[in-house]
């Protein structure tokens, strides 16, 4: 109840935000927000750490940029031509990358869209370092002008939290649940008679789905689409949000891309000092508050109990047994997976 | 001079030479990669950065200090792995007990800080590292002339690699080590203090690396960037290799390479994206990679 007011509330917020703050700013934390909302729906729920999402995101804004500008598709059709082409390189790359988990889906993940990014790097479309500029916004439904940045922000703002809630609701669904117990105990759901690897495809492709919409209303919000997007650094980035966040919590994602978004903001005067800032950040955040700001301030007495615990704590050897109360991972108590798979 | 498939010889095996030396790289750094996971269960993002690191120190050593390549070579590395170890000490160890992630998301942060540490000294440009004197020149192989320094990082990368795989399958110190990966409380209870094992582990993996970075340096530019382009390839190829095999990461490494090289050669297009795509098909055919064991 509390969790639904507070969102209520946030949402309020956002209606009135365009008046006070600069609203492309604004669409830039609710893009990324639905992006990574899309890789928590993964890593938070299904347990799959996946190096490799710049891949549906880049893809998503590649395919959208062309076809508005260069097919002339109207904004509908544009973000739906993003959203298609990101999915089906979902279903792609979920064929081969959920052969393997754990640890393993990380590195085959970052392989392929590293691949993505040479691909996107040589092809003709996609005019190499230059990206495709100048995209055109158009108008919704042929009624609403886009070019206005007002306009164009109620509409990224009503698509991300329509995304966002999706996303929430499959968390909730039957399905979500599967999924969560295949992220918590995958060898007793095997036991209980689930597929897992069709579960974890189709939790795949969904978050390429999202993740694809993410890109898609990118491009419109700066009518740009470059490697950026489908660099490695982006994979990265939405791995930072969602834990500074908070893994597997559903505001987590939104505040953590708002935190990284508006440092990206006040640190683009420093240069490569960002590096090291998001660096320290990662280490920091792995080290001390796996949990992230979502999850250690809902429960703020465990978090005075692990501190406490952690500053006299002397850390025993490798192995699953080395301390079993401590398991708290990836948002739930999970079991350490053995990394053979 | 001949050709062979309408390309004449001496491309074709400048090329393969390439291939080589690339793959060399490869075989060393995924062979370092294997080890630190094969005992510390921790995929090291922060390899490709302590592999710049390696020729980094290797550059800092010569245009601060005047200590040139061969001291370099055994210094660098020495230099680099007292890093690894202090990392392992501080921060790496504490993450066995939690989920395997981790331990990637922490080096992947620390790849980052490296990265960016050396961007704001350096800037992204490169820096020339001189071949040393006694491996300058070229020699005549009959079909092509190879340079001398070339043929030196594809034998001394194969010797260490070997080298390195004699130790771990051959010695006594190995033998602690596979055991210890297959049975840490059980070793354990035999006295053995695999903690320190451990360390000097991830030590050893880490100073692997950084050997590459200083037989890499005359090669390439000694650039902050370095260690990001190759880590990702080198991903894909341990994958190929199978984690669980010293021996795959070798040949998966070496092979690898040339695949690249002649992809340079007929379809330059694919050329950087050939070791993916070999990735993708082997896991669809075998996913526990070409010489791992399904588990």
């Amino acid at each position: 109840m509390m969790r639904i007011a507070l969102f209520v509330a946030l949402v309020i917020l956002a209606i009135i935000a365009p008046f006070f703050v600069y609203p492309v700013f604004l669409m830039k934390v609710f893009v990324f927000a639905l992006f990574a909302s899309a890789f928590n729906l993964l890593l938070g729920y299904a347990g799959l750490l996946s190096f490799g999402h710049a891949a549906f995101f880049g893809t998503g804004s590649y395919i959208t940029a062309h076809a508005l500008k260069v097919w002339g598709f109207p904004f509908e059709m544009g973000l739906l031509a993003g959203v298609v082409a990101s999915t089906a390189l979902g279903v792609l790359f979920g064929l081969i990358a959920v052969r393997r988990l754990g640890i393993y889906f990380a590195m085959i993940t970052l392989a392929l869209a590293q691949m993505m990014y040479f691909v996107y790097l040589q092809a003709p479309f996609t005019g190499g370092e230059d990206g495709i500029q100048s995209v055109p916004r158009g108008t919704l439904l042929g009624l609403v002008d886009l070019r206005s940045d007002l306009n164009l922000y109620y509409v990224v703002l009503a698509i991300s939290l329509a995304g966002i809630f999706c996303i929430y609701r499959i968390v909730k669904s039957p399905f979500g649940q599967v999924l969560r117990s295949i992220g918590q105990n995958p060898d007793r759901s095997v036991s209980l008679g689930y597929s897992i690897s069709t579960y974890k495809l189709a939790v795949y492709i969904m978050s390429a789905a999202f993740s694809g919409l993410a890109g898609a209303l990118l491009v419109v919000v700066f009518q740009l689409a470059s490697l950026d997007e489908v660099n490695w650094h982006m994979s990265g980035e939405v791995v930072l949000m969602t834990l500074v966040g908070g893994v597997g919590t559903l505001l987590g994602p939104i505040v953590g891309a708002a935190v990284i978004v508006t440092l990206q903001n006040y640190l683009a005067e420093v240069g490569q000092w960002v590096l090291v800032i998001q660096g320290s950040i990662f280490v920091i955040i792995v080290l001390a508050f796996r949990k992230g700001i979502v999850g250690e301030l809902s429960d703020p007495e465990s978090w005075l109990r692990t501190t406490l615990r952690r500053v006299g704590m002397r850390s025993p050897g490798p192995g699953p047994s080395a301390r079993p109360g401590e398991a708290v991972d990836l948002g739930q108590a999970r079991q350490p997976v053995r990394s053979g798979d | 001079m001949g050709e062979i498939f309408g390309m004449p010889v001496q491309v074709l095996m400048g090329q393969l030479a390439i291939g080589l030396i690339n793959g060399s790289f490869y075989a060393l750094l995924s062979l370092g990669l294997a080890i630190i996971f094969g005992l510390l269960n921790v995929i090291n993002f922060a390899h490709g950065a302590q592999y710049m690191l390696g020729a980094f120190v290797a550059w800092m050593l010569l245009h601060y200090l005047g200590i040139g390549y061969w001291p370099a070579l055994l210094l660098a590395p020495l230099i680099v792995g007292a890093i690894g170890i202090l990392m392992e000490r501080f921060m790496i160890r504490k993450l066995y007990h939690v989920d395997h992630v981790y331990g990637l998301l922490l080096t992947f942060g620390i790849a980052l800080i490296l990265q960016g540490l050396f961007l704001n000294m350096f800037g992204v440009s490169g820096q020339r590292y001189p071949t040393p004197d006694a491996l300058r020149g070229m020699v005549d192989l009959g079909f092509m002339f190879l340079p001398i320094y070339r043929g030196w990082v594809i034998v001394a990368s194969l010797a260490v690699c070997l080298l390195t795989w004699f130790i771990i399958e051959k010695t006594k110190l190995g033998a602690y080590l596979r055991a210890a990966t297959e049975n840490p409380e059980l070793v354990r209870a035999f006295g053995i203090n695999v903690p320190v094992l451990i360390t000097l582990t991830y030590g050893a993996g880490v100073a692997l690396a950084a050997f590459a970075g200083v037989m890499a340096a005359p090669v390439y530019q000694v650039s902050p960037i370095m260690g990001a382009e190759i880590i990702i390839v080198v991903f894909a190829v341990v994958v190929i290799g199978g984690m669980g095999s010293l021996l795959g990461a070798i040949v998966a490494g070496f092979g690898l390479g040339l695949v690249e090289g002649l992809t340079r050669v007929f379809y330059p297009e694919a050329s950087s994206v050939v070791i993916f795509l070999v990735m993708a098909i082997v896991l669809l055919l075998k996913p526990s990679g070409l010489f791992g064991q399904a588990r």
